[in-house]
């Protein structure tokens, strides 16, 4: 099986592979992230104000996924049951029963039984506190986190294949068009994207999508430069040269040979994008100009600890939060950038190579002509 | 020993981990004497000289006997290996485009080595330096000595790469293929240079090359390596006589040899092209005018038969190349381009992308000319794939085995990537890669020029036979008259963008009426 897969990685991917593994830290990080971003996932089902399936009168109910009116469990209200009401809470647990999430709170719950003024210190109610309006710390960076890495994804993912696409066309072709995109680039480039956001908050209300697309606007202005470098370098290889005289179209010679080559590049710049997005999301969310009010946002928890100092753990929470997921992408970006070194991947391999004096190398020949 | 011993190797094994590079080398280099190492590349020739002097990387591990000049060298501490490298060993290497430092002129450079290995300065400095551009032949000295390493040619480059080697008096010079990376006719001036200095100071001069037809010529005695041993060592004219070992006798007689086969009275033209010119637009200086355009070739036209192979050859930057790509399209040219019967010049877009798989090209660069992220299949059927998507997967497969089989590799290995094969074989995949399209024009582009000979004349017994079975053209380009002759009808002869004559292959290396030809005739094999 191994060995029928191994044949489609090409060998210095399987160096580079190999050179990732060889980093314990970066391993160990991308598995610890990898594992919280499932876990927040599943935020729904971890942290939520509805049970997940309940009995009543003897019928199925799976508050999860579906809204139920209150007059479903013979309540007064057409509207959707607030399962955390006393009332309804107690007339259900007489006539079923019910399996709540672990964390019995929502990110915008707000919980009025608070022993005590709000924010309140972390306890056996409210395992990371509560903030200045009775919403459970706990759950808040939960689906904060997810929203975060979400965004972050999208933004990079986004940004990637801008960034691909422009660098790709300014370098493979060359001449005027490289010439005209990069100095439209460095006007765009010169735009102040902050202010654009705050401007952009008081036209209309921002919600994710408007921050992802202004973003997206201008995070890929990073990668061109480096993808074009790749473009130009490679546009006059020999196998592009062959390939162009195959009578290869220019989209396949870019997607088939080029590109490749550009995407070592591009690889590495994934975390420093991601940590990026990661950060700016959360310095909009601290100054207001971010997510519209009541979302999961950490940057909004950073603001809150800033304005109740004598509730630390939400500033704690919130740096441990941060300071623990960026970390993990450093270690990861890392193990990244070791992994494409050319230099590590030959010092971490068998045979070093002969100097370049001698470009007659004999360790990179593995065999003479021998064959018929 | 006698005191005509100046270096000698003993038992010398180099290792880089579990490879061996070089086992158990002797070798010896008297005053005055020319010694050589031959050898095909990887037969660690290059390795043996570097590890004798401790110029490898630290990963390199090295046994045995090493003196110079009656002293142990395995006893040296890193000072006394300094005054010894440069000061009384001098090194000339392969590559002049990159041994001198190109942020430094070139008295500079030279001023240096006589500050550090003999304490010069200033005037006195200048003198020396003065002298040594003057030994080595080199005009307008003065100029020179402010100029920069761009401005050089590449044999100007290597003449100043060999007065740093000789800057401080050495007793034995090394030099390493010296020449392999200039045109042949300078080639031989470097190398009548490297004698005569030889001669004039009694250096030892230790000559690692590739090339036998240059070591004959220049070499006293000879030692030729093969995958890291001496299979014969002896002197020259004993070696290249009387060669007792097979490898030793492969090596002399692979001199490409043969003739194509004739092409049939009756051959309709298949390639015509009437002044065909390239000219580079050069960038416009700010308020200036632009200056007149770069000529890479000056107009001219040629007639290429079905069957036919048209040898076109020249030194470096004589436009071989470009007039090649420009032929098959690959370069915007001026003139008209007759292929088969259409007008290639008016085409553009896809209609050209199409009659693509008409005439195919086959570069230089093994190494560069495979893309090393495709396994071999996909490199060779890319072409077949885009051109006929109407094939079914079998009958690519079958295509694929097909013209592996046409180029004598074994069908099966399509699913290997490029690194696993040796140059010579790489050469093979991008003919099959060109030969799967059955293309009736190939051009090949120096395709031998990056391999060792005895490859090399396998090479080019495979083309021939290419040919005899389809009947195709080839448009050879190459520096190397030896090679032109095994492979070419008839051959033009291009320099700086000019032809200086064409020909029948015969007649015109027989009697060439121009001074360039034969000095490029002198330059190769052929005698």
């Amino acid at each position: 099986m191994t060995s029928s897969r191994r044949r489609h990685l090409s060998p210095i991917t399987q160096r580079r592979l190999h050179v990732f593994r060889g980093n314990r830290r970066a391993v160990w990080s991308l598995w610890i992230f990898g594992v919280l971003f499932i876990v927040s996932l599943g935020a729904e089902l971890i942290a939520n104000d509805k049970p997940i399936v309940m009995q009543y009168d003897g019928h199925w109910y799976v508050p999860l996924l579906v809204d139920y009116p209150e007059t479903e469990f013979d309540g007064f209200l057409p509207t959707t049951t607030d399962y955390r009401d006393p009332v309804v809470f107690e007339q259900i647990a007489d006539n079923g029963w019910m399996l709540w999430p672990p964390v019995p709170f929502s990110y915008q719950t707000l919980d009025r039984d608070v022993k005590g003024p709000v924010p309140s210190p972390p306890g056996s109610r409210h395992w990371l506190g509560t903030d200045d309006q009775g919403r459970d710390v706990f759950a808040r960076v939960l689906y904060g986190f997810r929203l975060s890495v979400a965004f972050a994804l999208a933004l990079t993912v986004g940004s990637i294949f801008l960034g691909v696409v422009i660098g790709g066309v300014q370098g493979y072709f060359g001449g005027k068009v490289d010439l005209i995109g990069q100095r439209v680039i460095e006007i765009w480039s010169g735009l102040p994207v902050l202010f654009l956001l705050i401007i952009l908050a008081s036209l209309v209300e921002p919600n994710i999508w408007w921050l992802l697309g202004i973003m997206l606007l201008f995070s890929w202005l990073g990668l061109v430069d480096i993808v074009r470098a790749e473009f130009l370098r490679a546009r006059n290889l020999e196998y592009v040269r062959a390939a162009r005289a195959m009578g290869l179209p220019s989209r396949l010679i870019m997607r088939r040979h080029v590109l490749p080559n550009a995407m070592v590049a591009t690889l590495t710049f994934i975390p420093f994008l991601f940590t990026g997005a990661i950060t700016t999301l959360t310095a909009l969310d601290f100054l207001g100009f971010g997510l519209p009010p009541g979302s999961p946002s950490l940057g909004e928890l950073v603001a809150q600890g800033k304005n109740n100092l004598q509730a630390p753990w939400l500033g704690v929470t919130a740096f441990i939060t941060l300071s623990l997921m960026l970390s993990l992408l450093v270690f990861i970006g890392e193990g990244l950038r070791d992994a494409f070194d050319p230099r590590h991947i030959l010092t971490a391999t068998r045979i070093p190579n002969p100097p370049a004096a001698g470009s007659q190398a004999p360790a990179n020949r593995p065999r003479q002509d021998s064959l018929p | 020993m006698s005191d005509h011993r100046l270096f000698e190797l003993r038992r010398l094994t180099v290792r880089f981990g579990s490879h061996v590079a070089v086992d158990s080398l002797d070798l010896q280099v008297d005053r005055g004497e020319t010694v050589a190492v031959v050898g095909e590349s990887g037969s660690g020739k290059s390795v043996s000289a570097l590890g004798a002097l401790g110029l490898l990387p630290a990963g390199a591990d090295i046994e045995g006997e090493r003196r110079f000049d009656g002293r142990d060298l395995g006893e040296f501490s890193p000072r006394q290996w300094n005054a010894l490298r440069g000061g009384r060993i001098g090194f000339v290497f392969q590559e002049p485009m990159t041994s001198l430092n190109p942020l430094h002129s070139v008295g500079k450079q030279l001023g240096e080595t006589l500050r550090l290995h003999q304490g010069l300065r200033g005037q006195a400095a200048k003198g020396r330096i003065r002298e040594l551009l003057t030994q080595v032949k080199l005009p307008r000295v003065d100029e020179l000595m402010a100029a920069w390493p761009h401005q050089l040619s590449g044999g100007q480059r290597q003449r100043v790469m060999i007065a740093m080697a000789i800057a401080n008096d050495p007793q034995l010079l090394i030099a390493d293929e010296p020449t392999t990376a200039l045109d042949v006719t300078v080639q031989r001036e470097i190398l009548a240079l490297l004698d005569d200095l030889r001669d004039r100071y009694g250096m030892g001069l230790l000559l690692i090359s590739h090339d036998l037809n240059l070591v004959r010529r220049h070499a006293d005695r000879v030692v030729v390596m093969r995958h890291g041993e001496c299979v014969e060592a002896g002197p020259t004219t004993d070696v290249f006589d009387t060669p007792q070992n097979a490898y030793t006798r492969q090596l002399i007689d692979a001199i490409p040899a043969g003739r194509p086969l004739p092409v049939p009275e009756n051959a309709a033209t298949l390639l015509s092209a009437n002044d065909v010119g390239i000219t580079f637009a050069r960038p416009k200086p700010f308020l200036r005018p632009r200056p007149p355009a770069f000529v890479a070739v000056e107009p001219l036209s040629l007639q290429l038969r079905e069957g036919e192979t048209l040898g076109v050859v020249g030194e470096s930057g004589s436009g071989k190349s470009t007039l090649a790509a420009a032929l098959i399209r690959l370069l915007p040219a001026s003139g008209e381009i007759h292929f088969d019967g259409l007008r290639l010049d008016s085409l553009s877009g896809n209609a050209l992308r199409r009659q693509r798989r008409g005439f195919q090209i086959v570069f230089q660069d093994p190494y560069g000319s495979l893309s090393p992220r495709m396994p071999v299949a996909d490199i060779i059927s890319e072409g077949l794939r885009f051109h006929h998507p109407e094939l079914d997967a079998s009958i690519v497969t079958e295509r694929i085995a097909e013209a592996l089989r046409e180029v004598d590799l074994p069908p099966d290995c399509g699913h290997r990537y490029p690194h696993e094969f040796s140059g010579g074989q790489r050469q093979r995949i991008a003919i099959a890669r060109a030969l799967i399209l059955k293309p009736r024009l190939l051009v090949l582009d120096e395709p031998t020029s990056a391999l060792d000979r005895t490859v090399q004349k396998q090479l080019i017994e495979l083309l021939r036979s290419v040919q005899a079975r389809h009947g195709l053209s080839y448009l050879f380009i190459s520096h190397d008259l030896a090679v032109v002759r095994a492979m070419a009808h008839r051959i033009l002869v291009l320099k700086e963008g000019k032809v200086v004559e064409q020909g029948q292959c015969e007649t015109l290396l027989e009697a060439p009426r121009s001074a360039y030809t034969r000095a490029l005739i002198d330059a190769s094999s052929l005698a």
